[in-house]
């Protein structure tokens, strides 16, 4: 089978927009004579745009129609066609997310690049990308060690940590390159961020806005912000810097004993071959991507060179944020592409048996319903790892108990099953409903409550459907850290 | 038994195994390991848990790692989960030590008794089987004489023939096969699945047989005796020492006696850690739609 998927990623960040075009490789990993096992294999980047500055109406509003105007242009010059596209994420990141009209500007570029492609925002999602758009994950399972991934970009780092190829932590930093400017000498702006840092630690001097630019009085900023980022690795002993850098609503515990760090996102640029210039794009990114060259903490821990610096994330939101459902799945008399599936899950309880079931999907079902008249949900399960069939024939009664009130207001059950019984579940749902009307279950996907499916048409012979899965946009998760473990490593 | 005798029964054993079906192994990429290890404990009665030696066999191979002073043994261990192969054992001398040899020798007799042991009459019945049995007499006819496992006599053909009725679309046959203990940790489950997959595509199946000392050309002198249009047999595979449960499925459009083994398409894997029963159930109940629907199976059957 050689089915491939071309794929855009589209990233705007607080300092830039990007946009890239990769083509993602469908192959089944199954032995020839096993139950098919289909899977994303190579994904190459076929189109990588011009980097441009995000285009912002003022310090709070993006604009919208330039920021269009870059994409329809690199959609011109890559010479693929809207049609061409069959998946991909848009990505808002960085505090271009916190702006007002974000979500403005994503809904009219979704509907704008492809039919199956997902705008999405939030912090863990985009530490996830960027780490995975410098192949920071591959690397840590290749060599079976412990790596911190910074994304060091104009206003926040992602940090990821991958533990043996596998995400154990995410969090976020209000470290950037652009927490100033600077313009012909002078001091433009002075990001928030480092006030509330100047209140919180003494003896770190911030600059005002309308000083001079000089090295002198600079130079230790940069160097505050580099040792926050030590101190995030664990690579120093944590003190009020750190505290005072983080993000507003997430939280980090320092690793300890990483194998090594590894950074992406425009000042990783700087870390390895710095403009001569002091001052070369009006910010203090050269002066941060030299202080953690310098850094001895992270010498000695050791820095990991990634495939992507300031294209990490967009190369993961283009080729990293699909993947593909399990290769048993049932489906009949659905309309595809599924888009912005609000996910209920239930408790490791309240699936224990076909009653429990049914009854909490009447109880939280019910709520959805109430909400706005009509949404139609996606029922996250996490199945079992062999169940008897009389299992799956009391969830699936349980699931047809719990669903009449919705499936009489005219929505279909969309089932997402972790464990491998998709196929054998939707094959005994299916006669129970009357064989008749939407159903789609599928398998191998891990989603919590909060978070949006997107689901597109089926591809490499209607054996798998791509999914995305999306974090809550635009909304501050508190402990970010704990339910991105809990839902693994995705997306 | 004479020289020339032997030679005349080995050379016909090699001509038949020459000429059978591929079978299909435990893969190490089709292998799931999950947790617990499920190896069930025999029950320990009246010994003295004090007195008793540690059960080697609820070892989890693929966390054991026996090499001394490793260069980099988590990076080892790391790879290990994924195979289930015995790699990373250490020696002793130009030799395996002695856990490794005895596991080895453990894992070994375990296949073999899966090999040796009969299919329980009680699971047969509680299944509600039709029982037949082939031309072999016992386990070592069966073992020796694998034509005898295809064909069957008059009485069990009049059986056959009552069961499934004459030009059935789908027969569901269940045999032993190399390994009772697949049979009996997999065919219910996964036999109950093929059925309500079947009837959401408005199939339905009769009856299903057992045969007793079964081999996989079975279905040929069943699609003869029947005319059936797709024959689906559950099978034990031959165990390895990685798992004794698992089954294969073996599905046969218009199977008919010399029928080439390339027009069989095959599930194998199917056990707790590879494809679990269930699933497997709901992917050859599509596969049998499929083929009624293509009218064909194998390699003619394109996916």
């Amino acid at each position: 089978m050689h089915e491939s998927l071309l794929s855009v990623g589209i990233d705007i960040g607080t300092s830039t927009t990007q946009l890239v075009i990769s083509r993602l490789t469908l192959e089944n990993r199954a032995g020839p004579f096993s139950v098919p096992r289909i899977a994303i294999g190579e994904k190459e980047v076929l189109y990588r745009s011009a980097i441009h500055f995000t285009p912002l109406l003022s310090e709070t509003e993006i604009d919208a129609e330039g920021v269009r105007a870059i994409v329809a242009e690199e959609y011109r010059k890559s010479g693929f066609r809207q049609a061409d596209i069959s998946t991909g994420a848009v990505i808002i990141t960085g505090e271009t997310a916190r702006k007002e009209n974000a979500r403005q500007v994503l809904a009219a570029l979704s509907d704008f690049a492809g039919d199956f492609v997902v705008a999405t925002a939030g912090p863990d999602l985009e530490s996830i990308l960027a780490a995975r758009g410098a192949g920071i994950d591959e690397y840590s399972k290749e060599y079976h060690n412990k790596i911190l991934h910074f994304d060091i970009g104009g206003g926040t780092s992602n940090l990821a940590l991958y533990d043996n190829g596998t995400l154990t932590a995410t969090g976020c930093l209000d470290v950037g390159g652009r927490l100033i400017k600077t313009e012909q000498g002078r001091i433009t702006y002075v990001s928030p961020a480092l006030e509330r840092l100047g209140a919180a630690v003494p003896g770190v001097p911030i600059p005002r806005a309308g000083g001079r630019a000089e090295i002198s009085s600079l130079e230790p900023v940069a160097s505050a912000l580099t040792r926050a980022l030590e101190q995030a690795a664990g690579l120093t002993p944590p003190d009020g810097l750190l505290k005072a850098l983080m993000t507003r609503d997430t939280a980090w515990t320092p690793p300890e004993g990483v194998d090594g760090v590894s950074f992406s996102g425009g000042v990783a640029d700087c870390i390895w071959s710095p403009p001569g210039a002091d001052f070369a794009y009006g910010d203090i990114g050269v002066l941060l991507g030299r202080a953690i060259a310098a850094s001895p903490a992270f010498q000695r821990a050791g820095i990991v060179r990634g495939a992507e610096t300031i294209r990490a994330t967009v190369v993961g939101a283009g080729s990293h944020a699909t993947q593909v459902s399990g290769s048993t799945i049932f489906y009949r008399n659905v309309s595809f592409p599924l888009k912005n599936l609000p996910v209920l899950r239930l408790t490791e309880d309240e699936e224990g048996s076909g009653d429990k079931l049914a009854a909490a999907l009447r109880q939280k079902a019910g709520w959805f319903a109430d909400q706005g008249g009509m949404t139609q949900i996606a029922l996250s399960l996490r199945g079992e790892t062999n169940p008897a069939y009389g299992r799956i024939q009391d969830l699936a009664r349980g699931i047809k108990e719990g669903m009449e009130p919705l499936l009489e207001r005219g929505m279909f059950p969309v089932i997402a099953v972790e464990g491998d019984v998709a196929k054998v579940l939707g094959q005994t749902l299916w006669p129970l409903l009357g064989a008749e009307g939407a159903i789609l279950c599928l398998d191998g996907i891990s989603a919590g409550s909060g978070d949006f499916l997107d689901i597109g048409a089926p591809v490499a012979g209607g054996a798998v459907l791509p999914v995305v899965v999306k974090t809550l946009a635009f909304q501050s998760r508190g402990a970010a850290n704990t339910s991105q473990q809990q839902r693994g490593d995705r997306p | 038994m004479n020289d020339k005798e032997l030679r005349a029964l080995i050379e016909r054993m090699i001509a038949e195994v020459a000429g059978q079906a591929p079978t299909p192994q435990v893969k190490g990429s089709d292998y799931h390991p999950m947790e617990p290890q499920g190896v069930t404990r025999p029950s320990t009665g009246n010994i003295d848990p004090a007195a008793a030696i540690p059960d080697i066999t609820q070892t989890d191979l693929r966390r054991q790692y026996l090499v001394e002073n490793p260069r980099n043994g988590r990076a080892f261990l790391d790879l290990k989960q994924k195979t289930p192969a015995r790699i990373g054992l250490g020696r002793a001398g130009a030799r395996y030590k002695t856990a490794t040899m005895l596991r080895f020798r453990a894992d070994h007799a375990a296949a073999q008794d899966s090999c040796f042991s009969m299919v329980d009459e009680a699971f047969v019945k509680k299944g509600g089987f039709v029982p037949v049995q082939t031309l072999c007499r016992d386990k070592d006819e069966y073992l020796t004489r694998p034509d005898k496992g295809r064909r069957f006599d008059e009485a069990n053909q009049a059986i056959i023939r009552q069961t499934l009725g004459q030009k059935p679309r789908v027969a569901l046959v269940v045999g032993d096969g190399l390994s009772s203990a697949a049979i009996e940790a997999n065919a219910l489950d996964c036999l109950e699945a093929i059925r309500g997959g079947l009837k959401a595509y408005g199939l339905e199946a009769g009856p299903a047989l057992f045969v007793k000392f079964c081999r996989v050309g079975a279905s040929d002198h069943i699609g003869d005796l029947t005319g059936a249009e797709v024959v689906c047999m559950l099978v034990g595979e031959r165990p390895g020492l990685v798992t004794a449960e698992s089954m294969s499925a073996y599905l046969t459009y218009q199977p008919h006696i010399g029928i080439p083994e390339s027009k069989r398409t095959v599930v194998s894997n199917i056990h707790r850690q590879g494809t679990t029963a269930v699933e497997a159930g709901a992917h050859i109940a599509e596969l049998i739609h499929t083929m009624l629907e293509k009218k064909a199976s194998g390699i003619d059957l394109k996916l």
